[in-house]
């Protein structure tokens, strides 16, 4: 017991009392930028924590996903398909690279769905921005991104290709990434709540975005293909994550290979990528900003 | 109903007509299946008026209870204050920081260690990794769990639970605190130490809105209360009067329904029982340290030397705490004759600890009293105020040091 204030005195006069400010439910973001990130990296530390507890390899296991998958694709293509002699250079490295670029974006994206349903306990107990919890996610996948691009450079460096200073477009590429992820994440994870049909929805969106998106093949490789009498090529260049992976084949690996730009055919075209990323940011945060209020009752 | 305030103290919580209902689907959910094979087809919603119209005043530095029956909208009520529902209608408005949630352990992870629950706990309670590090070893100390810090919460005991999370919570750095249902958690020691901080943080001013059934702490604890029936205030104002009305909400229904009569064989019947205070008015509550009789009224079927009249009162948990028998101490009850109607009552001096308690009247032919000829159980209740030690009877103390 504190001495100083043991005399059961009423609360110390003369402080000025604090101005009174009205309360509204919950919403989005609000509480204070410090607040939400320091929520946001707790739930994702809580997060990774809780993956890997009492199993040995640990962290491992993350990278040992998409590098199977790279194996088996790479034995299955080059070995019994032979697409490598069809003349992809550095074909295993972009496959690598690809797998790890679209594994952030579906698990991020596969992970938000459920994510409010999932942290009910907290979002009917606690005030605290509702976006924390998509953001978590994000953040959770964005950590196994960073720790698994360190073994693409590894292939990278192995296959004897040597920096340049093309290099450093992969980081606005990566940004571009997290912000089409984290803004589908948003959509889905509010879209969820109500709709309990999203997961099966996406998971086949999924389904179809890995095979539609150059990450077996390039867009080369479908140059001279059509689909309703456009260019398969460009289209696959249009899909935000095909641009992403076509221009960071030419950023990193073959300075030969076409950009994003030169696959669409012109400059003024990659608006249009853009413009779905940001789009479907801008979608997903107003929405979530518009369910926020009621998340916690609808869940 | 006007909004009771307290004039002394400038408002740190001000509610203004607030309601809040909940529109409860009827399938719970709706797929895009069924949205696409009925597409005109409206969901039915059920209404469900959690908290009507709600004016309050809560003062600066006050201990506010807010008591009331399972689903009258207490707890949603402190959630609309605490900002995790929005209200349809009013308008809530605080002075200070309020703390961020309103329930024990929320966010406790069976599969972490306590270490990490404790400082995930305490960022959700608005505090910095840094400030959780270093308080850290504060919590533990409280809690008094030195030992098993890395031990994963899923093998705590659920005491040991309580008591994690209660020294994580008493953490926040609010001036406003709202709480639901965490008094009196752990064991009688701990449970003293958690009174103790209560009385901490009143002493410190700290606002304190808490949702309770246990009326004993809202007594000892709030400077007034609330009652809540149905989403609506219903009485607003001293602890004790309070704790009186939720009594009698819960249990007074009981004590006024019409009893059951017995009849044995011969007619023999027990055809009311009550309780008295004093003045000989029949009551359903009562006060501590006053007189009370236990009495109930019998009428005999048959001609009867020596029956046995006897009363047993137990708590509502069963316990039984009074046997009194009409021959015990060697008194005689005298003959009867049947049809004749007799009232027995056995006076007490009220001794009992705030609780509810249940009578069960019988009459037994001459002997052991094992010969039953009617006995109605529970037929009475009633409802002792007061304050509780924590024992089952509160006699009058004499206490006395002696120096050596």
């Amino acid at each position: 017991m504190r001495t100083s204030e043991g005399m059961g005195l009423p609360a110390p006069a003369g402080l000025p009392a604090p101005a009174s400010h009205r309360v509204y439910g919950p919403s989005a973001l609000g509480g204070g930028l410090h607040r939400f990130w320091s929520l946001t990296v707790m739930l994702a530390r809580t997060e990774f924590k809780l993956r890997f507890f009492g199993s040995v390899l640990g962290y491992l296991w993350t990278l040992m996903r998409p590098l199977l998958l790279f194996g088996v694709l790479l034995f299955v293509f080059t070995e019994l398909l032979h697409v490598n002699k069809v003349g992809i250079p550095h074909y295993p490295e972009y496959l690598l690279e690809s797998i790890i670029l679209f594994t952030y974006f579906q698990e991020t994206t596969a992970g938000s769905v459920a994510s409010l349903v999932a942290r009910e306990n907290l979002l009917r107990r606690v005030r605290f921005p509702r976006l924390v919890v998509p953001m978590s996610v994000a953040l959770t996948c964005f950590f196994n991104l960073c720790m698994n691009l360190i073994v693409v450079f590894i292939f990278i460096f192995a296959a004897g290709i040597e920096p340049r200073w093309s290099w450093l477009e992969l980081p606005v590429l990566v940004a571009l990434l997290v912000v089409l992820s984290t803004g589908v994440g948003m959509l889905l994870s509010a879209l969820y709540v109500r709709f309990r049909d999203m997961q099966p929805i996406w998971e086949v969106l999924l389904q179809i975005l890995w095979y539609g998106s150059p990450i077996l093949y390039t867009v080369d490789t479908a140059a001279n293909h059509e689909i309703f009498g456009i260019s398969f090529a460009k289209l696959l260049v249009v899909n935000p994550i095909g641009a992403i992976l076509t221009q960071a084949r030419r950023a990193m690996l073959e300075p030969n290979a076409p950009s994003a730009a030169e696959a669409l055919g012109g400059h003024v075209l990659l608006l249009l990528p853009l413009g779905i990323i940001a789009g479907l940011f801008a979608i997903g945060l107003w929405y979530f900003n518009r369910e926020a209020p009621l998340i916690s009752e609808k869940l | 109903m006007p909004a009771a305030s307290s004039p002394t103290a400038p408002s740190a919580v001000s509610v203004e007509g607030v309601s809040k209902t909940f529109r409860l689907p009827h399938q719970q959910y709706s797929t895009l299946k069924e949205r696409a094979l009925h597409p005109l087809r409206r969901t039915t919603y059920d209404e469900l008026r959690a908290v009507q119209d709600i004016s309050l005043e809560i003062a600066e530095g006050e201990f506010f209870g807010i008591v009331g029956r399972n689903g009258s909208g207490k707890s949603t009520l402190l959630k609309c204050i605490a900002g995790i529902y929005r209200v349809d209608t009013g308008r809530i408005s605080v002075a200070g920081r309020l703390s961020p949630f309103i329930e024990l352990g929320v966010g406790f992870n069976p599969d972490l260690n306590a270490r990490d629950n404790v400082i995930i706990n305490a960022i959700m309670l608005g505090l910095s990794r840094k400030q959780a590090m270093a308080r850290f070893e504060h919590v533990v100390a409280f809690a008094e769990l030195e030992g098993f810090m890395d031990l994963r919460l899923k093998n705590y005991s659920s005491g040991m639970l309580v008591r994690l999370a209660f020294a994580t919570a008493i953490q926040v750095d609010a001036e406003i605190l709202l709480i639901d249902e965490v008094l009196a958690v752990g064991d009688a020691a701990f449970q003293q130490k958690c009174f103790e901080e209560f009385f901490r943080l009143k002493r410190e001013g700290k606002t304190i809105v808490f949702v309770s059934h246990d009326m004993y702490s809202v007594e000892r604890f709030c400077n007034r209360a609330m009652l809540l029936e149905h989403g609506q205030m219903t009485k607003i104002g001293d602890p004790r009067v309070i704790g009186r009305a939720y009594h009698e909400l819960n249990f007074g229904k009981l004590a006024h329904d019409a009893p059951a009569e017995s009849h044995s064989a011969s007619g023999t019947a027990i055809s009311d029982a009550w309780f008295e205070n004093a003045g000989g008015e029949r009551v359903t509550s009562a006060s501590q340290e006053d007189s009370l009789s236990m009495c109930f009224e019998a009428r005999f079927g048959e001609d009867l030397k020596e029956p046995v009249f006897a009363v047993t009162l137990r708590t509502d948990l069963g316990h039984t705490i009074i046997v009194a028998r009409s021959d015990q101490h060697s008194h005689v009850s005298g003959s009867f004759k049947g049809g004749e109607s007799v009232v027995a009552r056995f006076a007490i001096p009220n001794w009992l600890t705030p609780a509810r308690y249940l009578l069960t009247p019988s009459l037994a032919r001459e002997g052991t009293g094992e010969d039953a000829l009617a006995l109605v159980e529970d037929m009475a209740s009633i409802v002792v105020h007061g304050t509780g030690s924590g024992g089952i009877l509160e006699l009058p103390i004499d206490m006395r040091l002696e120096r050596l």
